[in-house]
């Protein structure tokens, strides 16, 4: 299973929202590689990836795409991570 | 392994700015004086937020500035701003900001263990109005779990 982290620029954002996504997969005991991208990335990145996490800032910039979309509001809250990719991968 | 240390000019404590720009343009100003970046890279930081908007704000009242690596970005480096009055950067559930750190980075892949840091410090959800509330840069540096700079360090 893929999941993409997308920010504008690829570096900083991503990286947080990769690293709490890992800690609330492990939470769930779900097995899931995450790779962080940027908007330019995301089509190819994002192309056999089952969920993409982004701001709802960069909803309208992510094009089309199989993947459901999870916006995240708080990058830190892992809580609200794995609540999230519960419902999506559930 | 804990942040770098910070250096007292990169870290600016209650000041007054009139929105966003002056808030991003205040980290990255923090981010010049502690000699990790050029003028072009907060710039370049105001740039990301006008082209993708106020993603940049991860948490409740924490934006997170930053840009890409390029020629402007002299080292590694972070800086953070407290705001005297929180300013709104237009994201729908985080705003007002009132913390502002500024990030700069010199590849892709080597902030990987910086942000994993960062990470681990703001996922206790009190830290960002602690940070918000500090009077001195002593606090500050507590709150992030960081030392002073080597140089400022008594011998």
């Amino acid at each position: 299973m893929k999941i993409v982290a997308l920010c504008g620029v690829g570096v900083g954002t991503s990286a947080i929202l990769k690293i709490n996504a890992e800690r609330a997969l492990a939470r769930l005991d779900i097995e899931a590689e995450v790779t962080a991208t940027d908007i330019a990335g995301v089509s190819t990145v994002g192309a056999d990836a089952q969920v993409i996490l982004t701001s709802s800032e960069l909803v309208g910039s992510i094009g089309k795409t199989n993947a459901d979309i999870v916006v995240i509001d708080n990058y830190f809250d892992v809580d609200e991570l794995a609540a999230k990719l519960e419902t999506a991968l559930g | 392994m804990p942040l770098p240390p910070l250096p007292a000019e990169a870290i600016a404590i209650g000041i007054h700015v009139d929105d966003w720009r002056g808030a991003v343009t205040a980290a990255g100003d923090a981010l010049e004086r502690s000699g990790a970046t050029a003028p072009e890279y907060t710039q370049r930081m105001i740039a990301v937020i006008e082209e993708f908007g106020a993603y940049v704000v991860i948490a409740p009242g924490l934006a997170l500035a930053h840009a890409r690596p390029g020629p402007d970005v002299h080292s590694e480096g972070l800086s953070i701003v407290t705001l005297a009055d929180p300013v709104a950067f237009g994201h729908p559930h985080n705003d007002p900001v009132s913390v502002v750190l500024g990030l700069a980075v010199t590849s892709s892949d080597e902030h990987v263990l910086l942000v994993a840091e960062l990470a681990n410090v703001f996922n206790d959800p009190h830290v960002i109005p602690s940070l918000a509330a500090a009077t001195d840069v002593d606090a500050i540096r507590s709150l992030l779990g960081v030392q002073a700079a080597t140089t400022e360090e008594p011998s």
